[in-house]
């Protein structure tokens, strides 16, 4: 599949990227090697078999409704690049 | 030309569970900002989800209800996006294999009786709340709310009219509330809908291009929405403009929708299957056990308390259409109360009371307890009506003491059978002209003086009891 420039930029703003010029231009080959890979997976036929979702036979891992102690609020802020005393900040996100 | 409005509902509803979703924080509505919250709800690497087991219950129960059936191997999805109201940068939700498929609601409006059909519910986690500052020019986030589990339900596009979508938003709260999956409260968010709207020339098998209304915090709010859009609607194609399929924002206030800047990008949510929830097998057995545990809905409420208490199919109807009337009025009839004096004084004197106060009946303090002990005292012939009537104004908004209340304002009735002649005598007295006119044959006159005798006895006497004194003494 051939990857163009364009799809380049709309994954970018997906992933909330800013690619410099010169790198979508990498980006658009590597993006269409990966892709080349993906084709050689395609080659299998697949037609009678089931899709996976998981790996491990497990299901049904469920818990109580019981409420646990919420974590320290310190401490889950700790770490935010931008915080005040109660809550995370971020760059402004509403209208 | 005519024109007809086509309109789809979704409908997002907090699960009254004790527990988010996918962690042990609490759900209560409130708290300090990001008091509710651990590493899992706040999107933390390496931490992982793990389902709480009421949801899955809910959502089934719910699923149930709603005629749907019940998908018996269910898996998460992700969806994707990137809002500070997620912290992860993706909603675990359902797409593939929601929980509940092909259901049907029926409804009845002025209209008519008509099926709903449901496409599916399924279920997901909340996001967080933003609060933008501006002082500091910054978005807040809180993410108390931020997996709180709901089920989101949505409808197929049936909905001719604004009632339409009413009696079917009443009947799904009223069906969530008995089941007790859910509080409802739209205005705490509990219960939330986006509208979708679309309208087309009477007759024509296509859809015309929809609009999705957001922020509609009322089923007031969702009527006038609806009558607004399809107006806008049907201007915009008769101008021989097109409509733009865009998210718009209802204003309260303005009393109109407005286009919603930020989501013009068409959404590109890149779902792929949870690789951290297990999939989720539902047993017949535990399906079964589910059915046998629905309690017993609206519509047949309403038909026992006819068969079994009497009450009128109107009473019946206005208190089985919200489970908080319901269990007030059984625990009253629990109490001793007949059931038919329960229902006179819940539709009468409470209602109007709910309606001066602009409340809902959970939110009220009076007790069942306290309105059985009215009707007691009525029945005992303690009080009369009249009597009752202001002792229930005064005791409602606080709960006050039946009992208590009466004693204390000394509003007991006057019983003592010589206090009754005396006041009788007294007015007989004082009113010759009357008496005459009574004795003439002007029986109407009877009313006047008993009010009279009422009026010296401050009310507080049976008027059955005084008519029999005046009729007595008249002879």
């Amino acid at each position: 599949m051939k990857i163009t420039t364009e799809m380049v930029d709309y994954i970018s703003v997906l992933s909330r990227l800013k690619l410099p010029e010169e790198e979508k231009e990498r980006m658009t080959g590597e993006l269409e090697n990966i892709l080349a890979y993906m084709d050689v997976l395609n080659t299998l036929d697949t037609s009678q078999v089931e899709p996976m979702s998981h790996v491990f036979p497990i299901r049904n891992v469920v818990r109580e409704d019981e409420v646990a102690p919420s974590f320290d609020r310190e401490q889950l802020l700790k770490n935010a690049p931008q915080r005040d005393q109660e809550a995370f900040l971020v760059p402004k996100a509403v209208e | 030309m005519t024109w007809e409005t086509v309109i789809g509902l979704e409908t997002h509803v907090e699960l009254a569970t004790r527990t988010k979703i996918f962690c042990s924080c609490s759900t209560a509505f409130g708290g300090a900002p990001n008091t509710h919250c651990c590493p899992v709800c706040t999107g933390m690497p390496g931490t992982l989800p793990v389902v709480n087991r009421k949801v899955v219950e809910f959502a089934a129960q719910a699923g149930l209800a709603l005629n749907c059936e019940i998908t018996r191997y269910n898996k998460f999805d992700r969806k994707n996006y990137f809002y500070p109201d997620l912290p992860k940068a993706y909603q675990i939700s359902q797409l593939y294999l929601p929980i509940a498929r092909n259901g049907h609601v029926p409804i009845v409006t002025e209209a008519g009786e008509k099926e709903i059909r449901i496409h599916e519910l399924h279920m997901e986690e909340d996001a967080g709340k933003l609060v933008h500052d501006p002082w500091i020019d910054q978005t807040r986030c809180d993410y108390n709310r931020c997996g709180v589990p709901l089920i989101e339900i949505v409808t197929e596009p049936d909905f001719r009219t604004a009632d339409e979508v009413i009696a079917y938003l009443e009947k799904l709260k009223s069906t969530l509330e008995y089941l007790g999956v859910s509080d409802c409260k739209m205005q705490e968010g509990s219960l939330r809908c986006d509208v979708n709207l679309s309208v087309r020339p009477l007759g024509s098998e296509t859809f015309g291009t929809r609009t999705e209304m957001k922020n509609l915090n009322s089923f007031k709010a969702i009527s006038r929405a609806i009558k607004y859009e399809a107006r806008r609607q049907i201007e915009l194609l008769e101008e021989g403009k097109r409509v733009i399929q865009e998210t718009r924002r209802w204003d309260d206030n303005k009393d109109a929708t407005f286009s919603m800047r930020s989501k013009e990008n068409a959404q590109d949510y890149r779902y792929f299957p949870e690789p951290d929830i297990p999939p989720l097998e539902l047993s017949e057995e535990y399906l079964t056990s589910l059915r046998e545990r629905q309690p017993e809905m609206a519509e047949a409420r309403r038909e026992r308390y006819q068969r079994e208490y009497g009450l009128p199919a109107y009473d019946a109807g206005q208190i089985t259409a919200q489970k908080a009337l319901v269990d007030f009025f059984e625990e009253t009839v629990a109490l001793g109360a007949p059931p038919k004096e329960a229902a006179n004084w819940m539709l009468g004197d409470m209602m109007r009371r709910l309606k001066d106060e602009e409340m809902e009946p959970k939110d009220m303090k009076l007790t069942p307890a306290n309105l059985a002990a009215l009707i007691r005292m009525i029945a005992q012939g303690r009080i009369n009506r009249n009597t009752a009537s202001r002792v229930f104004r005064a005791v409602f908004p606080d709960n006050a003491d039946v009992e208590t209340y009466v004693r204390e304002h000394g509003l007991e009735q006057v019983n003592d059978a010589g206090a009754v002649e005396a006041a009788v005598a007294k007015v007989l007295e004082a009113n010759p002209q009357t008496v005459s006119e009574y004795r003439a044959g002007k029986q109407k006159v009877l009313g006047f003086l008993v009010g009279q005798v009422m009026k010296q006895l401050k009310g507080k006497a049976d008027p059955k009891a005084v008519n029999a004194a005046l009729r007595a003494a008249l002879q």
